[in-house]
């Protein structure tokens, strides 16, 4: 695993309430890198948040808005956080319902940025 | 107050736990110190990340540095901590009011009024945003018409659609103005399946919304009903963080509207 990738995904897991963070490859849903609690499933989490960003990928692509950047599945119990990387990856955040989403955001972005 | 902080600052120090870090924070964020208030506001809610007061702490804080994304959902975590704070509601509903959306400004003002029926300042600002309101219509609205009324479609941007995909209300259309609805429809009945599913699995509860920033615009799924899903398109500006918000928003007018509609 690659020891760049997981500096990257460590500021991901400092955030308030973060499960656990991950890269991912976007087509098929393997895991690059992973920073996890122990109780999270990661190749569960991987493959459902690519299946899920691929979806989102054809709502937009169809929607005519231009090209997905970065999305949140909102849940009782928290949310899935998933940034779009360069090189056909995706960046993925699993948290509990506490972690403020602008800040998850931001950090994703930065970590996004800095996989560029 | 120059003594006042330095006496606090030498408590925290002797304390690290101590809770006087919220007026510490507050008094340099008042003194305009926005590092230092910056500082302590970070250190307290690393310690206490469950403290409604240190979440509005370091919203005040951020909103002066200008950061009003960040300062919003951290008034956002607030009201999930403590829905009746009266801080974090006046702070909401001042962001709110920048943003122009002077309906919901007013209700969280209202609401941060009604917990703290002594600030004169809020009741002043509760008055000014009623006034910019419009005033209700003198002829009464019929209530049948009222409660036939569609969810608001502004600028074609939100469809409703079934559990299948097939669209209910609204019209979706793509930038260049082709409707879309029945092709986007199915898709979206897929996605939101997708995302049941991925919350169920990763046992994250019943799946609320799926907000998804796009290079040209800002999109949200919700569910109004189980048997419905709402599509709304904003512009890319709209921090994320009030997409989810608005969209609920356009959600309970959806499902006012269906309820009538039975």
């Amino acid at each position: 695993m690659s020891r760049t990738y997981l500096t990257l995904l460590d500021p991901l897991t400092r955030l308030v309430g973060a499960r656990g963070a991950m890269i991912v490859s976007a087509e098929d849903g393997l895991v690059v890198a992973e920073f996890l609690m122990e109780n999270v499933k990661g190749s569960a989490l991987a493959a459902l948040a690519a299946s899920l960003a691929n979806r989102v990928a054809r709502v937009v692509e169809t929607s005519g808005r231009g090209a997905p950047r970065f999305m949140q599945l909102q849940a009782k119990g928290g949310s899935v956080f998933v940034a779009l990387a360069p090189a056909d990856l995706i960046l993925v955040l699993l948290t509990g319902p506490e972690t403020a989403a602008g800040a998850a955001r931001l950090e994703m972005l930065q970590a996004v940025e800095r996989m560029g | 107050m120059i003594d006042d902080i330095r006496a606090w600052t030498a408590e925290l120090a002797a304390d690290p736990s101590s809770l006087i870090f919220l007026r510490l924070g507050e008094a340099l964020r008042r003194r305009s110190q926005m590092e230092a208030a910056l500082k302590v506001a970070v250190a307290g809610l690393t310690r206490y990340p469950h403290l409604p007061d240190a979440h509005d702490l370091y919203a005040r804080i951020l909103s002066d540095a200008g950061d009003l994304e960040r300062a919003f959902d951290e008034w956002d975590m607030t009201l999930r901590l403590v829905p009746t704070h009266a801080g974090a509601l006046k702070g909401i509903g001042f962001l709110y009011f920048r943003a122009g959306e002077n309906e919901l400004a007013l209700q969280h003002l209202e609401a941060a009024l009604q917990e703290t029926p002594d600030d004169e300042g809020l009741a002043q600002a509760v008055e000014r945003v009623r006034d910019l309101l419009q005033p209700p219509p003198l002829e009464p609205v019929e209530p049948e018409v009222e409660a036939s009324a569609p969810p608001p479609t502004p600028d074609e941007r939100v469809l409703l659609v079934d559990a299948g995909g097939l669209p209910i209300r609204g019209r979706l259309t793509d930038p260049a103005g082709v409707e879309i609805g029945e092709r986007i429809g199915a898709l979206l009945a897929g996605t939101a399946r997708e995302a049941a599913r991925a919350a169920g699995l990763l046992s994250l509860g019943e799946w609320q919304g799926l907000l998804i920033e796009c290079t040209q615009a800002n999109l949200c799924l919700v569910k109004p009903t189980p048997e419905t899903y709402l599509f709304e398109v904003q512009d890319p500006d709209v921090p994320i963080g009030q997409l989810g918000l608005r969209a609920e928003r356009t959600a309970r007018a959806a499902r006012r509207w269906l309820e009538a509609m039975r």
